[in-house]
């Protein structure tokens, strides 16, 4: 999946030399199956409080989930982020602090779990059509942001496609998160994301052409 | 954290921004640029999208953008400069 702009090609510099933590680290998960256990158990435990920093995070969404269920929710994390990171190793190039990538996978499947946990008996409703209640909005706003607001609702209805006025409602406006939309359209965060900027995209020109025709 | 208003979050940040994908794949750099950790001169990253304001500013501009637009990208951003800030004492 590459950006949502194309990309220039950049030159890849030669990969730095890693920090003595860092090497440390890859060198001990790198040792032939067997040998490297201790490291993985350590890294492992790491994954784990990197989990459970996440989710104490959003204590306030999960207030609901039994404490057991919590923390096998930060097990279940943790041990995703094992197998995801073990796989990655070989392209950790130092660019950071090992730790700092690391922990970023713990974050990511702890945040994912927790989003998913979180809407899980919730309805996620696609309407197109439900722009047209911008008018609160429009109506708690200062006259110029309420303008604004009445040119980007006219710009949703004549410039974007039924599927684009969907995602960026669900996500701009009904706050749901991305990666769940993903999951109930079956697709992934990227190509969610990249049907909500694309979106953006039209809106913004489609407003700059209101302007300066 | 303050909700952008309304506007803001339906027309989303000025372009160029990266995307999900590579908003992960550079994250845990950014981070710790942010930190002061940077390990090495400021490089561009592989999937720059602005290569020259992103020089002139010695940071990842796209990344910043994606963050700005992004609500999921942006909380995992904000937990894990909160936790390798922690680290690193
Ligand atoms: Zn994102
Ligand atoms: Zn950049």
């Amino acid at each position: 999946m590459r950006g949502v702009e194309p990309a220039p090609a950049a030159a890849t510099a030669p990969p730095p030399p890693l920090d003595p933590d860092s090497r440390a680290w890859v060198r001990g998960l790198t040792l032939p199956g067997g040998e490297r256990d201790v490291d993985v158990a350590r890294l492992h435990a790491f994954l784990l409080r990197a989990a459970r920093f996440e989710l104490a995070r959003r204590r306030t969404a999960l207030r609901d989930v039994p404490a057991a269920e919590l923390d096998d929710l930060a097990v279940q994390a943790a041990n995703d982020a094992l197998v995801a990171l073990m796989r990655k190793l070989p392209t950790f190039r130092g660019d950071s602090r090992f730790t700092t990538w690391a922990a970023k996978f713990a974050i990511l499947e702890a945040s994912v779990k927790a989003r998913r946990w979180a809407w899980q008996h919730r309805e996620v409703t696609l309407e197109p059509e439900a722009w047209t209640r911008l008018a609160p909005a429009v109506a708690a706003a200062d006259p110029e942001e309420a303008e604004r607001l009445r040119a980007i609702a006219a710009a949703i209805r004549e410039c974007l496609s039924p599927h684009q006025r969907e995602i960026l409602v669900a996500i701009a406006l009904n706050d749901v998160p991305i990666d769940v939309l993903a999951d109930r359209l079956q697709t992934t965060r990227g190509a969610i994301y990249k049907t909500l900027h694309d979106a953006r995209r039209n809106l913004r020109a489609h407003l700059a052409r209101e302007v300066d025709p | 954290m303050n909700e952008p208003p309304t506007g803001d979050r339906l027309l989303g940040p000025e372009p160029p921004e990266l995307g999900c994908d590579e908003c992960f794949e550079y994250l845990d750099r950014y981070v710790d640029a942010e930190l002061g950790h940077e390990l090495h001169e400021f490089s561009l990253c592989p999937a720059c999208v602005g290569p020259e304001d992103c020089s002139r500013a010695r940071r990842c501009l796209g990344m910043r953008a994606h963050l700005e637009g992004c609500p999921a990208c942006a909380e995992e951003h904000a937990s894990l400069l909160a936790l390798a800030g922690r680290e690193s004492g």
